[in-house]
């Protein structure tokens, strides 16, 4: 069996559900090596020998994550050099994106991104599910160059528990001087706010323009239905949430179990950032809007009505 | 100074977007066009930063005859000078063939007075793989500050303004460099009736890729290092239902969801 690298997406090493996800899809392709950027595999290394990692390779070096991608991409393409995987799992995150796109172009490989699905293909290399055009659109792909380097989206797989040897590697990053061009010169956490992580939740509550800018109707729901807390465009342009928690097309993709749209229009641009959620309700005084196209159960009424009463509803049944 | 914005032309986010039954491209000549929403950001911040010096504004974009409106709207919305590269080898080109296409633009249009700034929107409204200003960065040997949502200038010092999933960075680099920003960083001007009429008199340059010294070989689809398998129209979501709230609406959610066992 040939190696596969996933880049893991941690926080101080404290490991994020994606990495689990992309751990078990590379146990679909190979034999799964974990790639540790930065400080912390202390307490990273149990997840990833309980996901399935046979190898960690450790790249810890204040270059890789003092100055922007370019550090990164040049180690990783030492590591593929030395390594030679068959493929390489990399996250959706910003800068997992970029370190993937300019790591494509040193090392000459075909770079697929936001795969909702990755499965073995025929000849055992990655066949790619892909949701194109605001949900619109299944595609299939493969790369037919180089070294497969696929950007995998959450959501993407259910983590399986398999244990992995997780033999550790340290493996000397060289980053040359031309590398360290943009400099991270402050770096300051967001403010935690104790609900799940939007792209991870599995059910996501989220508020627009009819909110009128009070989302605390809209945030009490998703507290007692355990849900992370979404906003559209036209709230955040608002600034009545902050751009991180939007969802669509600028904002985050999310793909849910259950999406519960209050007071959303559903334009396009919204849509291509939840069509994919299994189940999708929605609140919203118009009869008419887009939204109702889309949804599994749609309540028309006022959000302000509705959600406290569905709150109190969730109280009740769980006593 | 001298900033170069890449702009794409699109097919309408709006409209019934599909692709091509015969090589799975995308369709461009069946539907509407217009310059990608979120280039608009990038036209917008270049001629912010131009303004503030005395700086230049070329707008780039690649692709077929429609893709020039692209780069008109940059025109009309300010920009100075428009490049369009066109050739049909450049069809189906992915992100590694565009990234070589716009590289070798941006080293021609850097030729006479050297370029400090490369300047692109998030990521397209189309493909929206988000990659091509890394790619073109790595091409071009060029430090890059991404996905910036403010952006500060002194002197050839760049700071940008960074909003992570986890963290908000602030990041500086020194020109020439490639920068994107996301639709956080301003509001996009209209262009005026004045900026339309100016926009008639400016120089529109079209090059091919023998003017750029790229051979055809290197582009278009059958030079991409992906290919796609299949191509499927999702089947559209059954309407589900849609009661009216007559005070009860809440209750009949939560009833729906139970049902579903979601709670």
């Amino acid at each position: 069996m040939s190696e596969i690298l996933v880049l893991v997406d941690h926080v101080d090493g404290a490991v994020r559900k994606t990495t689990t996800e992309l751990l078990t899809i590379a146990r679909r392709l190979g034999e799964p090596s974990a790639v540790f950027v930065g400080a912390g595999i202390d307490a990273a290394r149990e997840t990833l020998a309980a996901y399935g990692a046979d190898k960690i390779y450790i790249l810890d070096s204040d270059a890789l994550t003092d100055y922007l991608v370019v550090p990164q991409a040049e180690a990783l393409a030492q590591l593929m050099a030395s390594a030679s995987p068959a493929a390489v799992l990399v996250p959706s995150t910003p800068e997992a994106r970029e370190v993937a796109a300019r790591l494509a172009v040193k090392t000459e490989s075909g770079l697929i991104t936001d795969a909702v699905d990755v499965q073995p293909g025929p000849d055992g290399s990655p066949l790619t599910t892909q949701s194109v055009f605001a949900g619109g659109f299944t595609v299939q792909a493969s790369v037919t160059r180089g070294t497969p380097i696929v950007i995998v989206k959450p959501n993407s797989a259910t983590p399986e528990q398999t244990a992995g040897a997780a033999v550790e590697e340290t493996v000397d990053v060289v980053v040359s001087e031309g590398a360290k061009t943009a400099q991270v010169v402050k770096r300051e956490p967001r403010t935690k706010s104790g609900r799940p992580e939007l792209t991870e939740a599995a059910i996501v509550v989220s508020g627009g323009r009819g909110t009128g800018g009070d989302f605390s109707d809209v945030e009490a729901l998703a507290d007692a239905l355990g849900a992370a807390v979404g906003a559209s465009r036209a709230a955040v342009d608002s600034g009545w949430y902050p751009h991180s928690y939007q969802v669509g097309q600028t904002g985050k993709t999310v793909s849910p179990q259950l999406y519960v749209a209050n007071g959303i229009s559903g334009a396009i641009q919204h849509r291509a950032g939840m069509q994919t959620a299994r189940t999708i309700v929605a609140v919203n005084k118009d009869a008419e809007a887009p939204i109702f196209e889309l949804v599994d159960f749609g309540v028309v009424g006022d959000l302000k009505q509705v959600l406290p009463q569905a709150t109190e509803e969730i109280a009740r049944r769980k006593g | 100074m001298k900033i170069v914005v890449c702009v794409k032309h699109v097919p309408d986010a709006t409209a019934k977007r599909s692709f091509d039954a015969a090589d799975h491209t995308v369709d461009r000549a069946g539907v509407d066009g217009l310059l990608s929403e979120l280039d608009e950001y990038a036209v917008e911040e270049a001629l912010t930063i131009a303004a503030a010096g005395d700086g230049e504004v070329v707008v780039l974009t690649v692709g077929p005859e429609q893709a020039l409106d692209a780069a008109r709207k940059s025109l009309q919305m300010g920009a100075h000078a428009a490049v369009h590269v066109v050739d049909d080898a450049v069809h189906g080109s992915d992100a590694f063939g565009t990234s070589l296409v716009l590289a070798k633009a941006v080293e021609k249009i850097g030729s006479d007075t050297s370029v400090d700034i490369v300047l692109c929107g998030m990521a397209s409204t189309d493909g929206a793989m988000g990659v091509v200003p890394a790619m073109l960065a790595e091409r071009l040997g060029l430090p890059q500050v991404t996905f910036a949502a403010e952006v500060t200038i002194d002197s050839t010092k760049v700071t940008a303004r960074r909003d992570g999933d986890v963290a908000t960075e602030t990041v500086e680099a020194t020109m020439p460099l490639v920068l994107s920003v996301t639709d956080q960083i301003n509001e996009p001007r209209y262009p005026s009736f004045k900026g339309i009429m100016a926009a008639k008199k400016k120089t529109v340059e079209t090059w091919s890729l023998a003017d750029l010294g790229v051979d055809p070989s290197e582009v278009g689809l059958a030079a991409s290092w992906t290919s796609v398998q299949e191509v499927a129209a999702r089947p559209p979501r059954s309407h589900g239902e849609v009661v009216t709230d007559d005070g009860d609406g809440g209750r009949q959610l939560v009833e729906y969801l139970a049902g579903q066992k979601l709670i």
